[in-house]
């Protein structure tokens, strides 16, 4: 299998997914000089028509891609960072997820809106949010969260075909991070989650830019407290795998959810709530969250790393799980 | 432009069928409103009563693959795209056999099938949506135009400069269309607007209109030179409509007011420029029919709004399991 970094892995199934259909589109920001590299090279194969550079006009991009995408066309839209899709918010809550139910289902959305997201590298409080939970509220779009190159190039696919709006929000920083990736049509469905490890006392579920740091924290378990961690990886938030959440703990009977997200209304609490509803019986002791504090990222690496969910946070929430241990 | 540089005119069954859209309209409107005072509508309407002509004269170039966006005051697009009135108040009665199926309501009424992208009940969304429409049409290529019907208040959203932007800088096939009635809601015009809207379209190099919005035969005009504008490649046009809403913003506004926010006098002047009488008059006035033969088509479109009340009361409650199904195509 074929070994790629991250970008490139999401780079080639937007090259896949723009030559196997001619109405798929691609708009944004320096889409050509794409800062991160997902988007280079794709204007100079698919041309200046299907691949355009826009003006900064986010609340106008949104509302384009609602209009192209109801009359045709499938709508790849980069946002760049994903603290933008604030600029751009009213085409995503009042249109793209309400269209298809105002107009009593006549029209399908397919868009993919593509954004860089979460902070440890002092981009500061505008460039480093991490809008998950926010974007699951809203009902009417689909969210994936890839973790490492593979699922990357599967996710994207998968949105790309969606007919729904789908979010697919790249972890910041991570383009580099190099793995295995199945060539031609790999496509990881939306609605699954994929056990990353597996283990039997604990479940550290997880997803996007948390999970390489909590593959290191259950590492850190074993060695330091004789705990086997299984580690979940959500991938995909919207729809979310309700199941794997309830299958995994009733294999460990304890959860430790590691999430980005500000600590309220969180992915984590979200799946918290889904574990007190529906796992309760299973569970032996209470679920922890391991979230990032209710403030903003502060630009000092100094103030912003200790906000961030980390192996030492994890080790720690687990020693209150294994009082034994 | 001022105004449209040439002086045709419309043959008299076109005339006619101008005037016979305006009427469906004019009395859909009507109808509305005293269904709303009857407790008939779960919901408040934006009535369009009074800017007939922008609708009709607008509409009147574009077939069904031409596709409009509307607003919150959209049904009068709607019929005038060839929306079907049945079906339009079924909807805002909230009944399953509705346009949108009861989920949309009076702010949201759409038909895709005959290039109604929508109303909206976000001043100044269509914008960026009809903007969509038009990169949409380009890629096709096959020559069709999407309009973005606005008001004054839109106007007023930094998308208008987005969108003007844009579809300017591709030169995409969209007229937009201000219909600038004189109020933003409740806030008159000139206490929220600076300067002529239609100049603001003006540094984008987009051909602009600026026209007596009750006229329907100069709206119509002009709307035939901007479509073909648009429909020839050569980029995006803009027309400014000036209009009145005779029953204002909205229907429970009489209710929720402690004081009128218009005079009775300002209601008398745009009512003695009333469209739908202004066109009648030039029927008669032209000998393209008669007094009676007016009567006649008043009377029709009578008939037609008691069918559409009628399969409206006699519709179905849609029920919740319905939204949460359609929130996912596929699910």
């Amino acid at each position: 299998m074929p070994r790629m970094r991250f970008i490139q892995a999401i780079n080639q199934a937007l090259a896949e997914e723009m030559a196997r259909d001619s109405r798929t589109i691609l708009i944004g920001e320096d889409v050509e000089a794409s800062i991160f590299g997902d988007t280079r090279g794709l204007l100079d194969r698919f041309g200046a028509d299907r691949v355009r550079n826009t003006p900064i006009s986010e609340q106008t991009l949104t509302g384009i891609s609602v209009g192209a995408a109801a009359c045709g066309c499938r709508v790849i839209l980069h946002m760049m960072f994903a603290n933008f899709i604030y600029t751009g918010f009213d085409a995503i809550a009042n249109q793209m997820a309400k269209l298809r139910l105002m107009s009593g289902g006549q029209v399908t959305l397919p868009i993919t809106v593509i954004a860089n997201y979460g902070g440890g590298r002092s981009t500061a409080a505008q460039h480093s949010d991490t809008p998950l939970s926010l974007l699951m509220n809203l009902a009417g779009v689909e969210v994936v969260v890839p973790s490492t190159p593979d699922n990357a190039k599967g996710l994207m696919k998968s949105a790309i075909r969606s007919d729904n709006p789908t979010f697919f929000l790249e972890p910041g920083g991570r383009g580099g991070d190099a793995g295995e990736v199945p060539s031609g049509d790999y496509v990881t469905p939306l609605g699954e989650a994929r056990v990353m490890r597996e283990g039997s006392d604990l479940s550290l579920i997880t997803m996007g830019s948390m999970a390489r740091m909590t593959l290191r924290a259950a590492q850190l378990l074993e060695t330091e407290l004789g705990v086997s961690a299984e580690v979940l990886d959500l991938q995909s938030l919207v729809p979310l795998d309700t199941a794997a959440i309830l299958a995994s703990v009733e294999r460990t009977g304890r959860a430790i959810v590691v999430d980005e997200s500000r600590d309220a209304c969180s992915v984590a609490s979200h799946v918290a709530a889904i574990l007190a509803d529906k796992g309760f019986a299973q569970l032996k002791a209470p679920v922890r969250r391991i979230t990032v504090p209710d403030a903003a990222m502060p630009y000092a690496p100094s103030a912003e790393l200790p906000l961030l969910p980390s192996p030492e946070r994890i080790v720690i929430a687990a020693r209150t799980l294994f009082p034994e241990a | 432009m001022a105004a449209s540089t040439s002086n045709i005119q419309p043959d008299d069954d076109v005339l006619i069928e101008l005037y016979r859209r305006m009427l469906l309209i004019r009395k859909s409107e009507e109808q509305l409103f005293r269904d709303v005072k009857l407790g008939r509508t779960p919901g408040q309407v934006h009535l369009s009563d009074g800017q007939e002509a922008v609708a009709v004269g607008i509409c009147a170039p574009l077939d069904d693959r031409d596709q409009i966006t509307s607003t919150h005051r959209g049904h009068g697009h709607y019929l005038a795209k060839g929306g079907d009135v049945n079906a339009m108040f079924a909807e805002v009665y909230g009944k399953a056999e509705g346009i949108c199926r009861g989920m949309g309501g009076s702010m949201h009424v759409a038909d895709f099938s005959k290039g109604i992208v929508g109303a909206n009940g976000i001043v100044g969304a269509g914008l960026g949506i009809a903007t969509g429409v038009g990169l949409a049409n380009q890629l096709e290529g096959e020559g069709r135009v999407a309009v973005c019907f606005f008001g004054d208040g839109a106007a007023n959203q930094g998308s208008l400069m987005e969108s003007l932007n844009i579809s300017s800088l591709w030169r995409l096939p969209v007229l937009f269309v201000c219909e600038n009635n004189g109020f933003s809601e409740f806030s008159p015009s000139g206490t929220v607007t600076c300067g002529v809207i239609s100049d603001r379209a003006r540094p984008f190099g987009i051909p602009i209109w600026n026209i007596d919005g009750n006229d329907v035969v100069e709206v119509w005009r002009t709307a035939r030179e901007a479509v073909d504008h648009c429909r020839s490649g050569a980029g995006p046009a803009f027309i400014e409509a000036r209009t009145y809403r005779f029953s204002g913003h909205f229907s429970a506004e009489a209710m929720i007011l402690s004081t009128p926010y218009r005079s009775d006098e300002e209601i008398e002047a745009w009512r003695a420029k009333d469209p739908v009488a202004r066109t009648r008059a030039l029927i008669i006035d032209r000998g393209a029919a008669d007094a009676a033969a007016c009567e006649r088509l008043e009377m029709e479109a009578d008939a037609c709004v008691e069918g559409a009340v009628a399969f409206g009361e006699a519709g179905t409650a849609p029920n919740s399991g319905t939204a949460e199904q359609l929130m996912r195509a596929g699910s």
